[in-house]
C-alpha cells in the first residue's frame, strides 16, 4: 500500500533567482531604469558626462600635438588638422613646472629629497609597518631639517640655491608641507589655549585666532613680504620664502585649531573625569584620553584643511613666489610657445597634477577614518 | 597704548628715512648682484625661457646694468612682480630698479624716477583682413572689444569723438576674453596696447588673417623706475640707457665693438671711454658703454632680439627708431 501522503526527503535545490532580477541588466533595470524618472535622470547624466568626456579625451589624446620644438608645431596651419593640447609645450617646460629656476645640475637634490621624503612617508602610512615611533620621529623631526640644508645648500659642500630660484611644484610641496607640519601642533596648543581655565591664556588664544582667521590669506602674505621690511632692521631680512612659509604656518594654524576645537567639544564630559579620577594630570589626560578621540574625530575637517591649503599655495604668486600655477602663467608668456591651445594645455597639465595630489590626500584620509572608526557608530 | 603707537611710528620714520638715504650703487656694489624688478610674464619683454633664463627688452635692460656696473650681465637677480603689486617692493628697498613695462605718468613721477623710455607703446587695432580696413579711420561704426575697466576704454571714447566716428564697445573682464570674444567674432576690431597686439595675435588661430592697423591712439611711453632721493643711482640708471641709445646711434654694436674701439671719431672715443672721464663723473665705469654693448647689445640690437622683427612677435620699431631713421628715441649726448 502506497501511502497517500508523500514526505520529501530531501530539499529541493534552489532555483535560480529570476533572471530579470540578477545580474549586470538587473542592476541596470533597477538601479538605473527603475522608474520614468529614474530612467530619464540616467539618460540625462549619460549624455552630459559623453558631452563631457568626450571633447575632453580628443583635446587631450586624439587631437594632441606630441612632438615638435616651437609654436609652429602646434599651429593648424602646420599640422593641417584641428589641434588639441601642446604637449611638446609641457615637455619644454617641464622642468620649470617642477621646480622653478633651481639650477640644472643642482636638481638631484629636490628628487633626493622627494625620495627620502617619501621614503619615509610611505611605511608611516602604512597602518602593519613597523617602528611607527622611530619613523615619526625622523619623518618630522629630521626629515624638515635635512631637506632645509639638501634644498638650501651653502653647507656640506653643496653650492648655495637662494629661495628665489625655487618655483613650480617644488614650492607648491614645500609651503603644504610646512604648513602642515606647522600647522597641527600649532592648531594643537591654540585650541588646548582658548579651553583653558586660565583667563589671561584663553584671551590670547581667542584674540590670536580670531585675528588670523579674520584677515584674507593675501593681506597676510603681502604684509610679510612687502610691509615688514619697513619695521625691521636691514640686518633683520629673513628669506621671502620663510616670510611666507611663517604668515602660512600662522594663517593654517589658527584654521587648524578651531578644526581641533570642534573635536575636542565632541568628547564627553566623562571622559574628562575619567581620566582625572585615574590621577592622570592635564597633559597626559590630553596625551592619552582627550586628543586621540578628539583628532580622530576631526581627520576630516583636517583633511579638508590640508587640502584647502595645498592649493591655497598658489597665493604666493602675488609676493613674486611662483609655485607650479606661477610657473604655468610666466611659461604662458614665452612667445616661442604662444598658441590658441597654450593655455589650455597648461590649465589640463596643472589640473591634472592638482587633481592627482588631492585625490591621494582624500582617499587615504577616508581609508584611515574607517579603521580608526571600527566599533564606533557614528 | 600710546606709547606703543609712537615707538611704531619712531620705527616707521626710521625705517623710511633708511630707505631715502640708501645709497643704492653701494649696496649693489657689496651685494655683488642687481636686484631687478620685472613682470611675472610679458610676452618679449620679460619670460623665462625654455631654459628658465629670465629674456626680454625689459630683463636686457636689467642685463645691461649689470654689466655696466660688473662687467658680468649674469649678477642680476630677478624678482617677477604682478601688475598691481611693482610698487610697494621698490619703495621697500626689495628691488634696485624696476624694469617692467610701466607707463611714464606725472602722478607716478610725483612718486619715483623715471629714467626714460625704452619703449614708445600706444593703442591701437587689430582687424581681421577680410575687412579690407586700412586705417583706423574707416572703422566708423564697427564694434570694438577691449579690457574693462582700463584707460583702453577711455582712449577709445576719444578718439573716436574726436574723429567723428559712432562706435561700439564690447567689453570684457580679463585680456583672454577679449581675444577669445574678437577671435569668434563678437566684434570687427581688438584694441589694446601695441606690445599686447602683437603677443596677443600670436594666440589667434590664423594669425595671418588679422592685421594690425598703423594707428596709435594713446601715450604709452614704457620705462624703468628708481625710487626718488638717490640721485645718484638714478644718474647710473639713466645712462645706462643713454649709453645703448648713443651706441645704436653711432653705430656700434656687440659685433662691431672691437673695430670701434680703434675708432678715431672723437664721439666714439669719448662714448666708450678712450677719452675724458665721462662714466666715472656719473659713478659708472669709464668703459661702461664698452661692457653693456659686448655683453647685452645696443638699443636696436635688444629690440630686435627681443620684439622686433627677428622675434617671435615681429613688432616695427615704428615711434621706437632713432631720431636719426624718423622715430623718437633720442639720447643726450655723452660730452
Amino acid at each position: 500500500m502506497t501511502s497517500a501522503t508523500f514526505v520529501r526527503q530531501q530539499l529541493i535545490a534552489p532555483s535560480n533567482p529570476p533572471a530579470s532580477s540578477v545580474g549586470t541588466p538587473a542592476w541596470l533595470r533597477q538601479k538605473l531604469f527603475g522608474s520614468a524618472l529614474n530612467a530619464a535622470a540616467t539618460v540625462i547624466s549619460a549624455l552630459i558626462l559623453a558631452a563631457l568626456i568626450w571633447p575632453t579625451v580628443r583635446f587631450m589624446f586624439i587631437d594632441a600635438v606630441w612632438d615638435g620644438s616651437s609654436r609652429v608645431d602646434c599651429l593648424e596651419e602646420t599640422v593641417k588638422r584641428p589641434v588639441g593640447a601642446c604637449w611638446p609645450f609641457i615637455a619644454a617646460k617641464f622642468a620649470q613646472f617642477m621646480y622653478g629656476f633651481y639650477p640644472a645640475d643642482q636638481v638631484w637634490r629636490v628628487n633626493l629629497t622627494y625620495v627620502v621624503g617619501l621614503v619615509l612617508l610611505v611605511p608611516l602610512l602604512i597602518p602593519r609597518a613597523p617602528w611607527k615611533t622611530l619613523n615619526a620621529v625622523l619623518f618630522f623631526g629630521v626629515f624638515p631639517v635635512a631637506a632645509f640644508y639638501l634644498l638650501v645648500g651653502g653647507r656640506f659642500g653643496l653650492p648655495h640655491v637662494e629661495t628665489r630660484q625655487w618655483g613650480g611644484l617644488l614650492v607648491t610641496l614645500v609651503i603644504t608641507f610646512a604648513g602642515i607640519i606647522g600647522s597641527v601642533p600649532l592648531g594643537i596648543l591654540l585650541a588646548l589655549g582658548r579651553r583653558s581655565s586660565l583667563p589671561l591664556l584663553r584671551w590670547f588664544c581667542v584674540v590670536f585666532i580670531e585675528f588670523w582667521r579674520g584677515v584674507p590669506l593675501i593681506t597676510v602674505l603681502f604684509f610679510a613680504t612687502y610691509m615688514l621690511p619697513f619695521f625691521l632692521p636691514e640686518s633683520w631680512k629673513l628669506d621671502p620664502l620663510a616670510r611666507v612659509l611663517i604668515g602660512v604656518i600662522l594663517f593654517a594654524g589658527a584654521y587648524m585649531s578651531e578644526v581641533i576645537r570642534g573635536g575636542l567639544q565632541a568628547i564627553p564630559r566623562g571622559q574628562f573625569e575619567a581620566a582625572r579620577a585615574l590621577g592622570l594630570g592635564y597633559w597626559k589626560m590630553m596625551a592619552f584620553v582627550v586628543l586621540p578621540q578628539a583628532l580622530k574625530i576631526v581627520i576630516p575637517g583636517m583633511v579638508n584643511s590640508f587640502i584647502a591649503l595645498f592649493k591655497d599655495t598658489t597665493l604666493v604668486l602675488i609676493v613674486a613666489i611662483f609655485d607650479l600655477l606661477g610657473q604655468l602663467r610666466a611659461a604662458f608668456a614665452d612667445p616661442n610657445w604662444a598658441t590658441p591651445v597654450t593655455v589650455l594645455t597648461g590649465f589640463a597639465f596643472a589640473g591634472v597634477i592638482y587633481f592627482i595630489i588631492s585625490f591621494v590626500i582624500s582617499r587615504y584620509a577616508l581609508y584611515v577614518e574607517r579603521r580608526l572608526s571600527t566599533g564606533v557608530a557614528h | 597704548m600710546k606709547r606703543v603707537i609712537g615707538v611704531l611710528g619712531l620705527a616707521l620714520a626710521i625705517g623710511l628715512s633708511g630707505q631715502a638715504d640708501a645709497q643704492t650703487l653701494k649696496t649693489v656694489r657689496d651685494r655683488g648682484s642687481l636686484v631687478c624688478g620685472v613682470s611675472q610674464g610679458l610676452p618679449g619683454f620679460s619670460n623665462p625661457d625654455d631654459k628658465g633664463n629670465w629674456t626680454g627688452l625689459d630683463v636686457d635692460f636689467c642685463r645691461a646694468i649689470a654689466a655696466a656696473i660688473f662687467n658680468d650681465p649674469t649678477k642680476v637677480k630677478f624678482t617677477p612682480l604682478a601688475a598691481k603689486d611693482r610698487f610697494e617692493p621698490l619703495r621697500s628697498g626689495e628691488i634696485d630698479v624696476l624694469s617692467r613695462n610701466t607707463t611714464w605718468t606725472s602722478s607716478r613721477d610725483a612718486v619715483f624716477n623715471f629714467v626714460g623710455v625704452v619703449y614708445y607703446d600706444g593703442q591701437g587695432f587689430m582687424v581681421r583682413k577680410a575687412l579690407k580696413v586700412n586705417s583706423a579711420l574707416e572703422l566708423n561704426g564697427a564694434s570694438v572689444c577691449a579690457q574693462s575697466g582700463t584707460t583702453t576704454e577711455l582712449n577709445l571714447a576719444d578718439y573716436f569723438r574726436a574723429n567723428n566716428m559712432k562706435y561700439e564697445i564690447v567689453a570684457f573682464g580679463t585680456a583672454d576674453e577679449t581675444i577669445k570674444a574678437y577671435e569668434s567674432g563678437r566684434c570687427d576690431a581688438f584694441t589694446t596696447d601695441v606690445s599686447q597686439l602683437y603677443s596677443e595675435k600670436l594666440k589667434l588661430s590664423n594669425a595671418n588673417d588679422h592685421v594690425i592697423l598703423p594707428e596709435v591712439i594713446s601715450k604709452e611711453p614704457l620705462g624703468p623706475v628708481v625710487r626718488q632721493g638717490d640721485d645718484q643711482w638714478f644718474d647710473v640708471v639713466k645712462w645706462v640707457l643713454f649709453g645703448m641709445l648713443n651706441a645704436e646711434e653711432l653705430g656700434v654694436s656687440s659685433k662691431t665693438i672691437d673695430e670701434a674701439l680703434k675708432s678715431k671719431q672723437p664721439e666714439i672715443r669719448r662714448m666708450l671711454g678712450l677719452d675724458g672721464t665721462h662714466g666715472e663723473q656719473l659713478g659708472l665705469p669709464r668703459d661702461w658703454v664698452v661692457r653693456i654693448v659686448r655683453h647685452v647689445g645696443n638699443y636696436g640690437e635688444i629690440f630686435e632680439r627681443n620684439v622686433g622683427t627677428s622675434s617671435r612677435l615681429g613688432i616695427s620699431r615704428g615711434l621706437n627708431r632713432l631720431w636719426t631713421k624718423g622715430g623718437i628715441q633720442y639720447a643726450p649726448p655723452i660730452r
